[in-house]
Order: C-alpha cells, then structure tokens, then sequence
C-alpha cells in the first residue's frame, strides 16, 4: 500500500460520482483538491475501478493545464498574468515572490513544500490588477513589496503554528 | 439503394449508403489522401488531407462530412492543393526525414504523399522530436520523431484491441502519442498485437526487426538452421510479391528459403495438427467432466497476454496445449537433438506477438535456450527475400522436408478466424462423411465477422461455440459469459480482426485483400487430400516415437500456475499487485 494515497478516500470520490468514467473531469478535480495534486497512485487505482485504460486518465489529466502531477506546497500562489495583470506590471510581482522563495520557472514549489508559486492566463479579477491568489483567496492591487509582506505574514503564521 | 446525387468535380455520383464524402469521392475513383481515416476506426478528420472545396468555396473535411443529395464538391482546387501541401510542409518540419535508413522506407504515407505533391522543400526549421527510441517491446519500436499525430494507432489500440496502451499526452505544441507517464510500452497493458504499426502510415511504430539474427544463422556453418512457416504467411506475401493478393506460394516460400541456406523448411499447419489433437481430447475431456468450461483456444499470443492482463481469472479455462509454433518448436528440437551442429529455429509468423512469445520463460528448454529462437513476420520474410536478390516470380515451388513433410487442411485453416474451431469441429464430429465434413463450413464458423456463433451435436449434447477476432469482440463476449447472459462450451479468440490473415506482421491490406487471404487458405484447404488433423499420417509414429512419453513436457503449459507464480516472486519483492 502507498503511503501518499488513502484509498478509502479515493474509493469515496469514486462512490460520489457512481464509477462512472464519464465523471473522470470531475474525479480528478476533487481528488486534485484533497491532495493539491494528482498522486501516481490514483491513476492506477481509477485505471481500474472505472475500467478505463490508465492511459487515458493520463492523457486527460495531462490535457488540463489545471491539473497538477506534481505535489504542491501548502500555499498555492497563482499569479495572473492575464493582459490586465500583465500591462499593471505582474511580472515584477512574479519575480519578487520567486526570489523570496529561490524558485524559477523550472522550480515551481520550495523544498520544505509550503510555497508554490505558478502563472495563470487570467483570474478574472482584472479590476483589481495585478492579482495574485493564496489557495483560493483572491488578493489585488499588489506591488512586490507588498507580495513580500504577505510571504512574511504566512512565514511567520507557519511558524507561530509550529512552536 | 440511391439517396441521392452528389456532383464531385462537376461528375454526377450516386450516394449509395456510404457514411461519408470521402468514401463516396473514393468510389468515384478519386484517391483522395488520408492519414488519419480508416474505415473501420471512427472518425477523427485530424489530418485534414481529404478536404474538399464546396461550391460557395468552404472547405470541408470529407471524412467526416455526411454525403446529402445535390451536394456539389471539387477535390482538386488550386486552394485545395496549396491547402495540402502547407499540411504536408508542417507536418515534415517536425519529422524526422532520415528517409533512407527508416524503417518505412518505400512503404511510409508521408513519403508518398509529399513525393505524390511535389514536396520539394520544407521552408520551416525542424524540431522533431529527439527522444529516445522504445525499444522495450519485443514486438514493436516506437520512434516520436515520426509521429504525425493522426491518432490511428491510439483509435486501433483502444476502439478494435480494447487495450488502451497509448494515448494523447498533454496537449498543443507538447502533446506525443504515448503511454501512461510515458513508461516504456512493455510496462504498459499493451499486448504485442502490433495493430498500431499496422495502421501507423509513418515509422513512428514499426515491427521490430530480427532478421540479423537470421542472416547470422544462415551464415554460419556452425548452426543448422531450421524453419516453420505459419499458414497466413503463404497467403501474405502475393501483393508485395507481384503475385495475385492471396495466392498460396508456399512452395516458393520454401524455394526461396532454402536458396538463402535453410537446412529444414517446415510447415506450422503440421504443428497444429498436433494442436488439433490435443485440444479436441482436452475439450472432449472438459466436455464430459463439465469443469472448466468455457475452453478458451491458446494459438494467440496477444490474448493470452490480455488474458493475463485483464482476466487472470480465465487462465485456467485456457487450453493447456502451446500454440502451433511453440508445439512444433519443441517438438523440431526433439528431432534434431542429436545433431553435432547448434539448432536454431526460426519460426515465420504473420504475428508481432509470437515475437513475445517465443521469449516466454514457460517456452525455454532446460538449457534456458528458448524453444523457437528467432521469430520473424512476413514483412520481415520478404524484406529477406528483396536482399537476396532472389527474383520471387522465378522461384520454382518447392515442398516441405520430411519428416514432417504432411500436413492436413484442416492444420492450414488455422490462420484465418474460425479455422481453429472448424479443424477441431472436423477432429470431434462423430461422422465422418466428406459431406459432413463439407457441412461443416457452413455452420457459421466462416466468414471475416469479428463475432460468430454457432451450435453442433456431441452424443446428445448441444456444444456452443463461439469465435470472437479482436480483443474488443472478445472483451464483450467474456463480460456476457461472466455476466450469464451468454454460455459457451467453446470460445475462439484471435486478437486480430480476421485472425491472422490480418496479423501485424503481414503486410498491410484493405479488407477485401485479408478476404482473399482467408480465401487463399480456404481453397489450400480444398486442395489438400488430407482433410482432418488425425489423418496426418506422420500422427502415430510421432506419438509413439519422439512424443512418447513427452506430450506433456514438450505440447502443454500451464498459463495459470505460471501467473500464481510470477504475482507470488512480485509479492515476495514486495512490489504491491
């Protein structure tokens, strides 16, 4: 048994939507939120208990950008780079938060697996531009000072939590 | 019956029931190209070389378009041209083009259709892809760099086989045919059939190649090289050959083996005469005793390896007996034991799976040396051929050695579907009248039908009998047979839609083509004087002599005992199922 994946969770998912393949969209999306992304094991499981090749819960897992093979950190910072975000100068804030958190565009998530941070196309948030999200809160009108400061705030959370 | 008319380049032409324009255009004799459209895949109108212009100028897909009266299209505008040659320039700016040392050479879809429009260069940088080949499988290569992405070998492998080893992976400028995490295709649920390098028009999938291994055999003079030509194989090469589609040229096949250094040349059709044999007494036996029924054939290689893969469970329903290439290799080793020369045998297949087989660690002797050294296809045979220089339409006919020298009709039937069932019908029914024997035809074992049934007389019992090519007819059968909604005493599988006639590893045909292979075989069968496995009149002194007391050890394995054992090694290494 794999110590990543508690089958009976998966089992639950798969119960909610009947083993019916044709929810594999959906069995992937929910098991993406317990996990914060698509364990190995899954595919094998949901391969088999929905009957469907595992390369095709492959090929659909790989086809949705939003889908994610790799395990994230505990904060998911999306940040916008959609035109409005872009033109309001998102990048700086991009290249702010990866210095703070020595990531780049091939280093997505920090070692201790607290922080991810990756680009989106739009969040539909333009109004507030340039926007980033934490998990799903949406925060606006950034600088990267200010991205910084909210890097601090959930450091210093993390670590109040720890002691 | 008509439905109508469409005008194709101002030609009135009559719709006829085909299910879309391209079939239509074809009819009217207008070679429309294609990459990605094959009748009997559904329609996926990727590759868009079939389009068509209409009459207020919109371009349409012909493949997937519906043929409706008073349509009026043209297949050969000046935008139509410049349209497909732009696809053809695209789709080379990513592919390998090292056409001299491909595979495919002479035989690749791209290569014709660019010689076909012109393609005198390509204006946009290359950037094929540069992974690694997948040299993994024993039956098939992959190479990305030659994938076109029209999808035929995801749709074969999914929609006819019901394997689903490959697929689209990612998307965009990323995506690749490929499997599951992009794992080597033998980690994959894939089952050697070889039917994606069957419809794959580029060398993106090809067979695997040993005919090296051959030539090193028949070069030295240290080996005694031994051949066993399968059935289908006879009825392959016409096309390729300048030969009728279909002919038997057995006798030429032999011919040209032996001017390439063959010291044995055998047929495998007396191999399954012995299959015959034995299977129609293990079923005689299931039949009486009740156990174990239904009795699955074991001549096909990629179904025992479905079988394992998706039903361990009906191990034990399949025949014990080894297919007619490993029976008659086994056996051929018996026979030339005392030989002071290094015996290899070469078994020619129209199958990429028996490629697997062959390496199976149930077929090894107890030397660790497998049973059938070397395993190659048709395409491989007459690439052989080619090489030697021989001039195929010369070669005088010439027969088998002895002292398997017969063969019986029924032992040659086995290479198209259902002839398995009728050589055991003929071996099994209690009368024995040639019009008996001819009724038998006609009971409905014949026929390219992927799915047939049929039902005959044993003592006062009713035997059912059902005979399923390509594993997705077989995948339904066996959920109707676990469900209960179906009962058979007898079930034949061939993996390839046809049976082998239709193997991967003859060259690639139309239907009506795999028709006259079948037929091929059929009037072999007529032809032959020998009509029954049992009356082989090399049966009694082969039973009494080299098999005696080895029928076991040498004609039968068991799949289920050795699958216990293969989960119960991964267990102890802790690999978890």
């Amino acid at each position: 048994m794999s110590q990543v994946c508690d089958y009976r969770k998966l089992d639950e998912i798969l119960e909610k939507h009947r083993y019916d393949s044709a929810s594999i969209i959906a069995i992937l999306q929910e098991t993406q939120e317990e996990y914060h992304y698509l364990p190995r094991e899954a595919f094998d499981y949901y391969a088999q208990k929905l009957k469907m090749p595992i390369a095709k819960v492959f090929s659909i897992a790989t086809f949705y950008e939003n889908f994610s093979l790799e395990p994230k950190g505990k904060y998911v910072i999306k940040v916008c780079d959609g035109t409005a975000c872009h033109v309001r100068k998102s990048i700086p804030v991009l290249e702010r938060l990866r210095k703070e958190l020595g990531l780049s565009e091939g280093k997505v998530t920090t070692d201790d697996q607290l922080f991810t941070v990756e680009i989106v196309s739009c969040l539909g948030a333009c109004g507030l531009a340039p926007a980033i999200t934490v998990n799903e809160k949406v925060i606006g009108l950034l600088t990267p000072d200010k991205a910084a400061e909210i890097l601090a705030e959930l450091k210093e959370g993390e670590s109040h939590a720890k002691a | 019956m008509s439905s109508g008319i469409v005008m194709i380049d101002n030609i009135p032409v009559e719709i006829n029931g085909e299910a879309n324009l391209l079939a239509l255009i074809r009819k009217a004799g207008i070679d429309l190209p294609t990459f990605c459209y094959y009748s009997e895949l559904s329609v996926y109108g990727a590759c868009r070389m079939c389009v068509v212009e209409t009459k207020k100028g919109a371009i349409e897909a012909a493949c997937s378009t519906p043929p409706q009266d008073g349509m009026e299209i043209f297949t050969n505008t000046p935008r139509l041209k410049r349209y497909r040659k732009m696809i053809l320039e695209l789709l080379l700016s990513n592919h390998c083009r090292d056409c001299t040392i491909c595979e495919k050479n002479g035989q690749c879809k791209l290569q014709e259709l660019a010689e076909r429009f012109g393609i005198s260069r390509v204006r946009f940088a290359n950037t094929a892809d540069q992974s690694p080949l997948d040299t993994s499988s024993l039956a098939i290569v992959r190479d990305k760099s030659k994938c076109i992405l029209c999808g035929d070998c995801v749709r074969m492998c999914h929609e006819v086989q019901n394997v689903g080893a490959i697929d689209f992976i990612s998307r965009g400028a990323k995506i690749s045919v490929s499997t599951a995490f992009d794992e080597p295709i033998a980690n994959s649920s894939c089952v050697g059939c070889g039917q994606c390098a069957a419809v794959c028009p580029t060398g993106a999938i090809i067979i695997r190649r040993n005919t090296d291994q051959v030539w090193e055999a028949l070069s030295d003079p240290q080996t005694k090289v031994v051949f066993q030509i399968a059935p289908a194989v006879r009825v392959g090469l016409g096309g390729k050959m300048g030969q009728a589609q279909g002919e038997n040229l057995m006798g030429k096949i032999v011919a040209a083996l032996r001017r390439m250094g063959a010291d044995e040349v055998f047929d495998t059709a007396t191999g399954a005469d012995f299959t015959v044999l034995e299977e129609a007494n293990e079923f005689l036996g299931r039949l009486d005793s009740g156990e174990k029924l239904p009795l699955f054939t074991s001549c096909c290689p990629a179904w025992i390896n479905y079988a394992e893969k998706n039903h361990p469970d009906l191990l034990s329903n399949i025949s014990s007996c080894r297919s007619p290439m490993q029976m008659f290799s086994s056996m051929l080793k018996e026979q030339f034991k005392h030989s002071n020369r290094t015996v290899v045998v070469v078994a020619v297949m129209p199958c990429t799976a028996k490629k697997e087989e062959a390496a199976r660690r149930e077929f090894l002797d107890d030397t660790g040396q497998p049973y059938t050294d070397c395993v190659i296809t048709t395409q491989e045979l007459i690439a052989m051929i080619k090489e030697s220089g021989l001039v195929f339409s010369e070669l005088e006919p010439e027969a088998v050695d002895m002292p398997f020298g017969t063969m019986s009709g029924a032992g040659i039937i086995f290479g198209v579907t259902g002839g398995v069932t009728e050589a055991v019908l003929r071996r099994i029914s209690v009368n024995k009248s040639n019009g008996a024997l001819r009724s038998l035809a006609f009971t409905g074992v014949r026929g390219m039908a992927g799915v047939k049934e049929t039902k005959l007389m044993y003592g006062d019992r009713e035997v059912k009998i059902a005979i399923v090519s390509g594993l997705k007819n077989a995948e339904e059968l066996i959920l109707k047979i676990k469900s209960g909604e179906s009962y058979y005493d007898f079930v034949e599988v061939m993996a390839c839609p046809g049976g082998c006639v239709a193997g991967a590893g003859q060259p690639t045909v139309n239907n009506a083509a795999k028709q006259k292979r079948g037929q091929g075989l059929y009037d072999a069968d007529r032809m032959s004087s020998i009509k029954r496995s049992e009356e082989n009149p090399i049966m009694m002194s082969v039973y009494s002599g080299l098999l005696k007391g080895k029928v076991h050890h040498l004609l039968h394995v068991d799949y289920a005992a050795s699958y216990k054992e293969r989960q119960q090694s991964l267990q102890e290494k802790g690999c978890p199922k």
